[in-house]
Parts: C-alpha cells; structure tokens; sequence
C-alpha cells in the first residue's frame, strides 16, 4: 500500500460506452474516476465499451485521478475480456460487482496475474476493490475487505442490496445503517477504503447533503457518484475549517520541532501529542490543500 | 500581401475595393467626415402606405442599397415579406446590407442572389444554406463581413450608403415614433436598427402596430421617417428571444464558466464600480449567475453591464448588484420585456455601444468581456466566422468590438466533439490575438504572454492551472490528432473587416 493514504472523497461513475464523457472524465477533479463497463452499458454495447475505454486509458491524459473500471461480473461472457483488456491497458483498480465471498477475489486476482504476466504489467501492479451488493455480501465483508492485499476498498452498492434485503431507499437511510457500519468496519479493520453508495436524485440537493454529512460523519472516505455535478459538493462537506486546519498545522509544526530536536515525543501547548492526533492532522492538511484552503507553503488562504 | 496577422490579403481585392490592410488594433485619433443622409421634406401625413408592393415600388429602384435590422432574429416576418415584394417586382444589382442575416433570411437571401437581384452583401455575418452558398461562390461579389461597431462606423463614414431601410417595428404611430419596447412582436432594444433609421436616405418603418399619436417613448423619431406600411404580424413572438432562460446543467460548460469567474475575480478588474459583457450561450448565462454570487460576496457592485443583454442579467439591475444596463440588443423575452419599465435599462445604438471611429464607445470604457470562439490559434487569433468545413456559419457581432475591453476572456471548450478549438492557425481571423488576454478551456487557462500583468495576477490561485497556449493546442491535438488541411479555391467569395475597415482576412471558396 501507498506510504501516503490518498484521498478518495469522490468516485466517479463514467459509462464506458459514452465517447464524450469517457473524454471529459478528467476535467471535474474526481479523486477517482470509474469507468463502467457493467451496468450502464447495454448487452450490444458490451465489446464497443471496453475497446473504447482501453483506447481512452491509453491516450487521454487524465492528471492525478485514480482510474478505476467496473467490470461484468463473474457470471457473465465479458468478464475475462474485461479483466485483460483492463490490465493490458494499466488500469489502477478494478472494481468488481456483487462480491459476495473471498472466492471471487482470489479467481479475480488470479486471472489478474495472468493478465499482468501476458501483457507485462508489474505484478502487483493492479489493484482490486469489490462492490457489496447483497445480505451475503454484507455478512462476509471482513473476509472480502481482507481477501487479497491488492484490495484498496470496499463499497456499498445500495440498490441491489436494499432489493434483497426487501426493502427499498429511504430518505433518512435507515435501511442501510447496518450495511454501512459492517462495510466501514470491515474497511478500516483491513486497512482499506470505504465508499458510500451513489445518490441518484440530481434534483434533490438537500437530501444530497444530508446522505453526505451522515457518511461524513460515520468516517466513510467517500461517495461514489453518478454525476460531476455532485463532486463539489462532496468536498465541501469533506472541507476542513479554518480551526481545524490551524490546528493541524500547529500538530505539524510540533512534529517538526521534535525531529529538529530529535526528540521521540512531541509536545504541544505542554500536552503530548500522539499518534492518531498526528494522523488526523496528516489527513485535514491533505483535504485542506485538495480543496484549495492553503497556498503552495501550507498557509490557510483567508476566504 | 501579408497583414498584421500574417495572412495573405490578394493585392487585387485590396485595390478592386480599396482597402488597406489591418495592420493593428490601435485606432488612434483620425479625423473623419461623417455623412448625412438626403431627406425628403414633408408634413408627415402622407406618410401611411397601404402594402409592401406600393412602397417598395416608390422607393427602390435597381442599383440601390437596402437595410434591415436583426432584432426579430429567428421570429422575423418583415425581410421575406420585402423581399419577397422586391425580387416579384423584378429589381436588379441591389446591395444587400442588414445588421445581420438570421437563418429565417436565407433562402429568399439565395433566390435574390440566383436572379440578380442581390449582387452584394455586407452583414455582420451568414449561416445555414446561405453559409452556404456564399462559400460555394454563389455570390459574384465578396461578400464583407463587419463587426457591429463597424457598421456604424462605415454608415457614418458613408462606406455603406443606404438608399432604403425597412426596418420593423413593433409598434408605431401614423408619423414614425416607434420603439422595440412594445406589442407582441416587442423584442426590447432597437440598438442596431438606430443607425439606419439616423443615416438612410428613406426610411420605411414596417409593423402590426400602429398606436395613437404621439407614440413615446419613440426610439426611432417621426423626424427620421419617411414612410409606415401596416402588415398582419412583423415577427413570431415565440421566436425573437428564447424563453425563459434554462441554466445550463452540462457539467463542462459550468466548469469553464466557473473558471472563467475564477479569472475575473482574482484580477485587478473586480472591484468596485467594475463593468462586463457576457453574451449569451449556456457557458455566458452560468458566468452570470457565479458573477452574481462573487459579488454577493466581496460587496462588489458594477457600475454597467454591456451589450446583448438577458434576463439573467436583468436580474442582477434589478437587485442593485448593476447600476446600469447599456443594452444594444436583448436576447431573451425577459431582458426585452424589462426594457419599458426599467430606466436603468439604457437603449443605446450601435454607434454608442461599439464604433471606434467615435468620441468614445460604450466598449472603450467596458473592463471585462467574455467572448466564445469556433477556434482559437496559437497567437490567440479568434475565428467566430467559418466552421471546421471552411464553411460560413457564424457572425462577428460585436466580438472586435468588446475584444477592446480591459480583459477580454475567450471561453470555449478545448475541442468539440472530433474537432479542436484551440488549433496551430485559425481558418479565418476575426478578432486579432492582440485583444485577447485570456483563453479559458475545460482543462484550465491560457494567458497572452502579452499580459505579464495578468499572469502574474492570476498564477498565485489554487485551483486554477495556467498553461500556455501551445501545451493547450497540443493537448487538443492529442486527443483528436491532426486535422487534414482544408482545401479552397482561389476566389476570394468573403472578406472580413477589422473594426477600422481594414481587411483582416478573406474567405475563399471551398473545394469540393
């Protein structure tokens, strides 16, 4: 894993066979970008979708965002072509649907090395995430979120699992409380990302908010989104403040004079600071230079 | 010979309609002599026709120069009906010289060209099949393409000499006080249409409406007015101004426009008492609304907003954020509906609003303009006028014009579709990378290196990254690789002025 935790606030859903979006993917500062390869593309469409992502993965330049496709699943004709096409391309993660127990991450990982030996990839190089979309799913999530140690995440995937689960979405999200603590806890007890579901109603810009704050607040990294729209939004609710951002910046400044001094314990204000205190600054100074609070030296830029 | 922008303008049009080459954008102080038009003495109460027939018969005749204006846009019902009138009469060799030709006007415009009637054109500029055509060498003559602001300038300095206007109205009275403002076919601002109705040797006044003596506000005065034919409908509503404006949802567009607001707030240009020109377009409407909530913000207030106007715009005279509006043309039914009630809402000509050779235009005074463009080239030259075909299919409106503002900001999407926006050499130039500061894409900014100032303003804000405007190209390119150069004839069938009257680029016709 990365010595440097990367922000995922924003996940990105592009349908692998829309040219111009496909194109434009990189211009609205998703932190990861998801080219969809399963759902959103219809049958017919299937081989047209992964010529044109490869083709786009190989030639436009999509800056920093982390390149994520979504491949058919297991059960389906297109998922081997998906996983080769997807590695001969250098995709960073693939994200496979309806994962339901370890099995399915360890044949997924399998076919990967191939892949990663046939086109001379590094192996290793490809990184994997599953999408929970089941009661089975939720129930193994540990043992998924730990199945290989190339999984950066796990996400919630709310319509198929609130259909299994018999119900359907509501807007205080009720219906997926369970879900969305198991899969963070699974999350961060394997050391890996947490993404919420998607909000599928653009019009409805409070209740985007509110499903936002929740995940925000119960400590999920982000959301996967079905619009660029949405991706402002996200980092607004994820924007550190002005106190929290000077306090962190105090942390690292103790940091640095207790290695100027080479001393092991850091103190600030008289106080010790330890370890998740220095974490958690570590974080807010990378969401307060990704949402453009601080300058190039790390000063807060008054608003 | 090669011109100031380095294309190559064939002796032989310089010389046949001679010009000079462009060879700047400074205007400095000439001297000129404006014309004044013939006029025709009369008590006034001779001056209601019965039909189009009767007046076109009394006042064209073969060889003249005949005016409309463009304010119906696509709801216009008064060109074809005069046209229609001048073409069954049998008329020959007139030159043709509207404000500018909307899509509604072009096949009466190619059936006029096809026999005779129409020998020369000169409008702000042509689409559709009359695009068309022209670039197929329809049309013996060049066609000569002008900016708003040097139309007027060319009327007062007699290089378009109008023998007829027949200009539409949506109301007036038996004498010829008339005005946009009202009547069903209202389309606000009759600012493109005043310079005509100033300069024509006869003006005929065409409308649906004729109201009681004295009609007031007359933006048009009976004094100028020669003649009044009363007709069923001079224009459809539905289609003089869009209705209400729709915000754009398109996730680029409000991208670029919200970097285009980027760019403007953090340049010395916002500050109190500041002035824009918007336009229209999805991508201009969004500027407005981040425009509005920036000033919300920093308590800034402008002091005018210029040109083509809309409702959004509107909006913000009427919430105190703009003091005035110096309006030359409304785009939407809400600007043009607000024009009677509202007397910050200031009609002005084009004259007023753009000609250079004056003692000083609205534009001389105008902060920011944000302008749009077909392509944009590497010495940040615009092409608003022929289309990746070499076709015509666009209009210079006021871009020279308001290009001339303090920071002019060009906003356009890095390609589109297949095609490059931002390419080695533009098609045609009209408007002169000299007037262009900034060029906002997608993908971030490109500075004229010309603007130290500017990238030294802007090269300190998060979030917005600079490029120079050849890595811009570049990027364009390697996304849609290298288009094949276009092919054309020799025959120049287009000629595009530069704001002074200079010949800043010819069109050819294109090679099938």
């Amino acid at each position: 894993m990365a010595t440097e935790e990367r922000l995922r606030r924003t996940m990105m859903f592009v349908p692998g066979n829309n040219p111009a979006m496909v194109k434009d993917a990189g211009i609205f500062g998703a932190d990861s970008i998801m080219f969809d390869l399963e759902d959103a593309v219809s049958l017919d469409e299937k081989d047209a979708a992964r010529y044109l992502v490869y083709q786009a993965l190989k030639t436009v330049d999509y800056g920093d965002a982390e390149l994520v496709v979504r491949i058919n699943g297991l059960d389906t004709p297109f998922y081997q072509n998906d996983i080769k096409a997807m590695v001969k391309a250098g995709i960073d993660v693939i994200r496979l649907p309806k994962v339901e127990s370890v099995e399915m991450i360890q044949t997924l990982e399998k076919l990967v090395i191939e892949a990663e030996k046939q086109f001379g990839r590094e192996i290793g190089s490809t990184q994997l995430m599953a999408a929970i979309e089941s009661a089975r799913g939720v129930v193994n999530a540990n043992a998924i979120a730990m199945a290989s140690t190339r999984m950066i995440g796990i996400a919630l995937s709310a319509e198929d699992y609130t259909t299994d689960m018999k119900t359907h979405r509501y807007p205080d999200g009720q219906e997926l409380s369970y879900a969305r603590n198991v899969i963070l806890h699974a999350a961060r007890a394997a050391g890996i990302a947490a993404f919420d579901t998607v909000f599928t109603d653009l019009n409805d810009e409070a209740g985007f908010y509110r499903e936002t704050e929740l995940i925000h607040q119960l400590g999920f990294d982000g959301k996967s989104l079905i619009n660029p729209r949405q991706i402002d939004m996200v980092n607004k609710v994820y924007e550190p403040s002005q106190q929290e951002i000077l306090n962190a910046q105090n942390v690292i400044a103790a940091i640095e004079e207790a290695r100027q001094k080479g001393s092991g314990v850091i103190a600030m204000n008289g106080q010790m600071v330890d370890r998740p205190v220095v974490l958690r600054a570590e974080r807010v100074m990378r969401l307060a230079k990704a949402n453009h609070l601080v300058d190039m030296e790390g000063n807060y830029i008054e608003k | 010979m090669k011109n100031k922008v380095a294309r190559d303008i064939p002796d032989n049009i310089l010389k046949q309609m001679t010009r000079k080459p462009f060879n700047g954008v400074t205007y400095g102080h000439p001297i000129a002599q404006r014309v004044a038009p013939k006029v025709r003495a009369t008590t006034g109460r001779d001056k209601v026709l019965s039909s189009i027939d009767e007046v076109v018969a009394k006042t064209v005749a073969d060889g003249m120069t005949i005016s409309f204006h463009h304010h119906f846009r696509e709801g216009d019902y008064v060109f074809n009906q005069v046209m229609r009138s001048i073409i069954d009469q049998g008329y020959h060799n007139l030159t043709l010289a509207p404000s500018s030709l909307t899509n509604v006007m072009n096949d009466i415009v190619v059936e006029a060209i096809k026999k005779g009637v129409v020998t020369n054109i000169t409008s702000s500029g042509m689409r559709g099949s009359l695009g068309d055509a022209v670039s197929h060498g329809l049309l013996e003559n060049p066609v000569v393409f002008r900016s708003h602001g040097n139309r007027a300038r060319a009327i007062e300095q007699g290089e378009i000499k109008i023998d007829v206007a027949f200009l539409g109205v949506p109301n007036s009275d038996n004498a010829g006080n008339a005005n946009g403002m009202d009547g069903d076919a209202a389309f606000g601002s009759l600012g493109y249409a005043l310079i005509d109705a100033q300069y024509a040797d006869t003006l005929v006044l065409v409308t649906d409406n004729i109201k009681a003596y004295p009609n007031t506000p007359a933006s048009i005065k009976q004094t100028q007015v020669d003649y009044i034919v009363k007709v069923d409908a001079v224009g459809d509503p539905e289609k003089i101004g869009s209705g209400a404006t729709r915000f754009t949802k398109d996730p680029k567009e409000l991208k670029i426009a919200k970097t285009v607001n980027d760019v403007i707030i953090n340049s010395v240009y916002f500050k109190e008492g500041f002035s824009f020109q918007t336009g229209s377009g999805g991508a201009a409407l969004a500027v407005t609304r981040f425009l509005r909530q920036a000033m919300i913000n920093n308590q800034i207030k402008a002091s005018f907003a210029l040109g083509g106007i809309t409702k959004p715009t509107i909006d913000l005279l009427n919430e105190g954020l703009v003091a005035r509006v110096m309006d030359v043309q409304d785009f939407d039914k809400g600007a043009a509906e607000s024009m009677k009630d509202n007397r910050q809402q200031q009609e002005i000509d084009a004259s007023w609003y753009a000609d250079p050779a004056n003692k000083g235009a609205m534009v001389d005074q105008l902060d920011v303009a944000i302008l749009s463009a077909l392509e944009i080239d590497t010495q940040f030259n615009v092409n608003v006028m022929s289309g990746s075909d070499g076709i015509i299919r666009g209009a210079i409106g006021g871009h020279q014009d308001a290009a001339t503002a303090k920071l002019t900001i060009i906003s356009a999407p890095l390609v589109r579709g297949r095609i490059a926006t931002i390419v080695p050499n533009v098609t045609t130039v009209i408007t002169p990378g000299d007037s262009i500061d900034v060029v906002v894409t997608e993908i971030g900014i490109a500075i004229n290196p010309k603007r130290q100032d500017l990238i030294e303003q802007l090269s300190h804000v998060p979030g917005l990254p600079i490029y120079t405007i050849e890595a811009l190209q570049q990027k364009a390119e390697k996304i849609v690789g290298q288009a094949k150069p276009l092919v054309f004839t020799d025959r120049v069938v287009a000629v595009a002025e530069y704001r002074d009257g200079t010949v800043i680029d010819v069109i050819k016709a294109v090679k099938d």
